[in-house]
């Protein structure tokens, strides 16, 4: 199976014969930073190996297509509850730069005490199953091959299942995930002990798999009241969780911390979040930095999250990243939309091209403020460390509520998240091994009394599923009514270019946003948005944002709504693309072959300004090409134009045209054919017709070579006189 | 509970100030060491269901039989022997493949053999 890019990816294709899948490889994969890379015009101080193929950012367009790839890894987080239609979304955030992509949980499954099977659907998140992670590693296998880079797949190594659930992740491929005893305990309330012990197993597991550990220490950024006082702290459960991490096995390169800038505008963010960054990069220079965006200040818009979002990537580009997390800009208002997800990996993608080369112009500075902030947030977490020593170790400094605490250590507000050592889910689940304690795999983790004869331990059962993959137990269903093929009966349709209806979410949702400004109050702004949503025949409207423009005089609302119907794409009438050459091959041939052109608006119209766009040099017009053009002015009468034409010895004549009422302008167009045609000139000349009323159907129906209506670009009509005149100069052989 | 207390940042870091960066650093991580450590210990030390069972996935075994192996191990108050090797032993003892022997015992078979190689209170 190959894909090939203007055709969907099957997903009943992926799905067959999953049970004989075997991933295509193990191991996290880091960018290929490459120095001094030139890409277009331009060189490069901080991007990575290029994509085979990729959609670049609107604006590249200027510049040759070119689409620069960042050497930070950039993550997605997808989350929309059936696996199958997030492969969809994972494969257009590959195509937009993201190689990181990570699958959140459905809820509740931190508790879940054992693997779950099959293909549930999930909240918030999917079922982490063996049958959902091979099929979107078998989907991953493909549009990396599509894309031209790795693509890392990332799930959760948490809750009370980790060794578990990190063995299924070594055998099917995956390649990074999170895991950190300290959230179970702080945020799941699973037993401390329990979490700690199973980690040491977990994470010797996600080592064998050379898979890429995220730690979860930016979770008390978001849960503690003032984020920004638990700095101190932080730089301690990295501390805890990467030294942990270290002594189970792991490469410091494959532990990752998970950094969080704690504060967002109109806190005066920068003087925050820099030292922090700095403090973390410069004790943790020999782990791996994971930054994502701040989300605890995010709100239901898209441009301030957006903007916080930019704050926190120069953040990165002044502090160094290595994986940049992107959090979709509506993460505020609803579960990640997948147009979102694109968006963010875009402004990840975006903000880090524009700022390369930064660091090669400017410096931090190395006194004042900030190395005085840096020092006393070091030196904070310096005296915490301490302190939990005093207090008899971690446990029990858990115990005393130590952490995520709102105070700014050693300042203490006494509303941390204290857990007893034998409470929370699980307790008394830890049992001491016996002196004769064996487990018969390889590379495992503490204690084993491997017998003698044996001088690895999977010897006694002649290999594990991590070195022989035919071991494997593959479960496809238990349940026979929550599952994948359930689900497809209803949105099959959905998945083909045939049926079409809107989608954010789920194949078929229906789902659509309209944006509008009310002139009202906000009260009354809302109920009428809602009630507009209704009248346009939207179902289960709601109000997703709005925005106060001013008390009484407006309020921006957007609604979500679903529509009812959908779409077969056969019933469409779909216009032919315009072809367009390339800037540089029209100008070779205008170079070759000079052109002239004369041009003026018909009739008594004074509308010259498509004209001059479609003309003028400064507006992309077909001047820049080197095409001489003769402007008459407005309301030039058709004789005058004929008359110039054959007086310059022109190739075309222009005519623009926007009065268009008892259809004057096709009137007016077709007298300009027939005065050529009087003349004896139609055949020479090149005849176009433009203006925003204009069907190219109708424009040709008149006489003209071609009409050009509403969006005609320079190039559109630089593109038809060269393809025209080429016609002609066949002919003319 | 934790106790309120104020911002003694000054009084406390005396000891830290003449510290370098390098030093400052160094200690950071040399605490860092010092209170994982006994949680290293615990860990290597120790099992649990969760462990066992992804053991016992390693061997082979799906996660539903992993799961009821562990169940009647955890039943019989043997986790400190580790589930794997209480398939094996067992295995061993009947003459039988491993993996069939654990799918017996995974339906609550062969555990009176299970007791007697492991508790010696039985023949």
């Amino acid at each position: 199976m190959k894909l090939v890019k203007n055709e969907k990816l099957n997903v009943e294709e992926i799905l067959k014969d999953l049970e004989n899948y075997s991933p295509k490889r193990r191991g996290w994969h880091w960018r290929e930073h490459e120095k001094d890379l030139k890409i277009g015009q331009f060189t490069y101080k901080e991007m990575s190996k290029g994509l085979t193929q990729s959609e670049s950012l609107p604006s590249a367009k200027y510049f040759g297509g070119i689409d620069p790839q960042p050497k930070a890894v950039i993550t997605t987080e997808i989350a929309s509850g059936r696996f199958e239609d997030d492969i969809r979304r994972m494969r257009m955030a590959a195509w937009h730069g993201a190689d990181h992509i990570m699958v959140i949980r459905t809820a509740g499954q931190s508790h879940y005490d054992g693997l779950i099977e099959g293909t549930p659907q999930g909240i918030g998140g999917i079922p982490i199953t063996r049958k959902q992670v091979r099929a979107q590693r078998k989907a991953l296998d493909l549009i990396e091959e599509e894309v031209g880079r790795e693509i890392n797949f990332h799930s959760y190594v948490s809750g009370v299942a980790g060794p578990e659930i990190a063995v299924m992740f070594a055998e099917e491929g995956v390649n990074g995930a999170h895991q950190d005893p300290q959230y179970n305990v702080l945020y799941r309330n699973i037993n401390m002990v329990r979490s700690f012990v199973d980690a040491g197993y977990a994470k010797r597991v996600m080592a064998l798999a050379e898979m890429a550990q995220i730690d979860g220490a930016h979770n008390a950024n978001a849960t503690a009241r003032e984020a920004f006082r638990v700095l101190p702290e932080l730089m301690v459960q990295h501390a805890l969780n990467s030294v942990f991490s270290v002594m189970a096995g792991m490469e410091k390169e494959n532990i990752c911390l998970s950094t969080v800038p704690p504060t967002a505008p109109p806190a005066p963010s920068m003087t925050l979040d820099l030292p922090y960054a700095v403090a973390l990069r410069e004790f943790f220079d020999e782990y791996r930095i994971r930054a994502q965006q701040n989300t605890k200040y995010m709100e239901s818009d898209t441009r301030e999250a957006t903007v916080t979002h930019v704050l926190n990537l120069l953040i990165s580009e002044l502090t160094g990243a290595d994986i940049q997390s992107t959090i979709t800009p509506d993460e505020g208002r609803n579960v990640p939309w997948n147009y979102n997800n694109i968006a963010a990996v875009s402004t990840a993608k975006q903000a880090f091209q524009g700022m390369d080369g930064l660091m090669e112009m400017i410096e931090l500075k190395k006194e004042g403020f900030l190395r005085d902030k840096v020092r006393e947030i070091k030196e904070r977490a310096v005296l915490f460390l301490e302190e939990i020593i005093e207090v008899g170790g971690y446990f029990k400094a858990v115990e005393n509520g130590f952490f995520v605490d709102s105070g700014y250590y050693p300042e203490r507000n006494g509303d941390g998240i204290a857990r007893k050592m034998d409470g929370g889910l699980a307790a008394d689940t830890v049992f001491e091994k016996d002196e004769d304690y064996f487990a018969p795999v390889s590379g495992f983790f503490g204690y084993n009394n491997v017998p003698l004869e044996f001088e690895n331990p999977s010897d006694a059962i002649k290999g594990d599923t991590l070195e022989v993959r035919e071991k494997i137990v593959y479960i496809d269903e238990l349940d026979p009514e929550d599952n994948v093929e359930k689900r497809l009966e209803e949105t099959r349709k959905y998945f083909t270019r045939e049926c079409i209806k809107p989608e954010v979410e789920w194949a078929g949702d229906g789902v659509i946003l309209q944006t509008m400004m009310l002139p009202v109050d906000e009260m009354t702004a809302e109920a009428a948005a809602v009630e507009i949503g209704k009248k346009m025949g939207l179902l289960d409207v709601e109000v997703v944002h709005k925005e106060v423009l001013q008390e009484a005089e407006g309020t921006l609302v957007e609604i979500k709504g679903r529509l009812a119907f959908s779409l077969d794409a056969k019933d469409l009438v779909i216009p032919k693309k315009p072809e367009v050459l390339s800037d540089d091959e029209i100008r070779e041939e205008i170079e070759k072959y000079p052109m002239k052109i004369v041009a003026g608006t018909v009739g008594s119209d004074e509308h010259s300004v498509g004209l001059r766009e479609i003309i003028d040099i400064k507006h992309g017009g077909i001047e820049k090409y080197g095409v001489e053009s003769i402007y008459l002015g407005t309301s030039v009468p058709v004789e005058k134009l004929v008359d110039a034409a054959i007086e310059s010895h022109a190739d075309a004549i222009l005519a623009s045209t926007i009065i268009s009422h008892d259809n004057i302008h096709y009137k007016n167009l077709k007298k300009l054919c027939d005065t050529a045609t009087e003349k004896g000139v139609r055949d020479k000349l090149i005849i176009l017709g433009g203006g925003t009323q204009i069907i190219s159907e109708l424009a040709v129906d008149a006489g003209l070579d071609m009409g050009f209506g509403r969006g005609t670009k320079g190039s559109h009509v630089a593109t038809f006189l060269v393809k025209k005149r080429r016609e002609k100069r066949e002919e003319n052989r | 509970m934790a106790d309120k207390r104020n911002d003694d940042y000054e009084v406390r870091r005396s000891r830290l100030a003449e510290l370098s960066e390098e030093e400052l650093k160094k200690r950071f991580f040399s605490l860092a060491e010092e209170i994982v450590q006994p949680l290293i210990t615990l860990s290597k030390n120790s099992t649990t269901p969760s462990v066992e069972r992804s053991v016992l996935l390693r061997m082979g075994f799906s996660s539903l039989e992993a799961r009821d192996i562990v169940n009647h191990v955890l039943d019989l108050g043997l986790m400190g022997k580790g589930a794997g090797n209480i398939v094996l032993k067992t295995s061993e003892r009947l003459g039988e493949d491993y993996l069939t022997v654990g799918r017996r015992m995974a339906e609550g078979n062969h555990l009176d053999v299970v007791v007697s190689i492991f508790k010696g209170d039985r023949s």
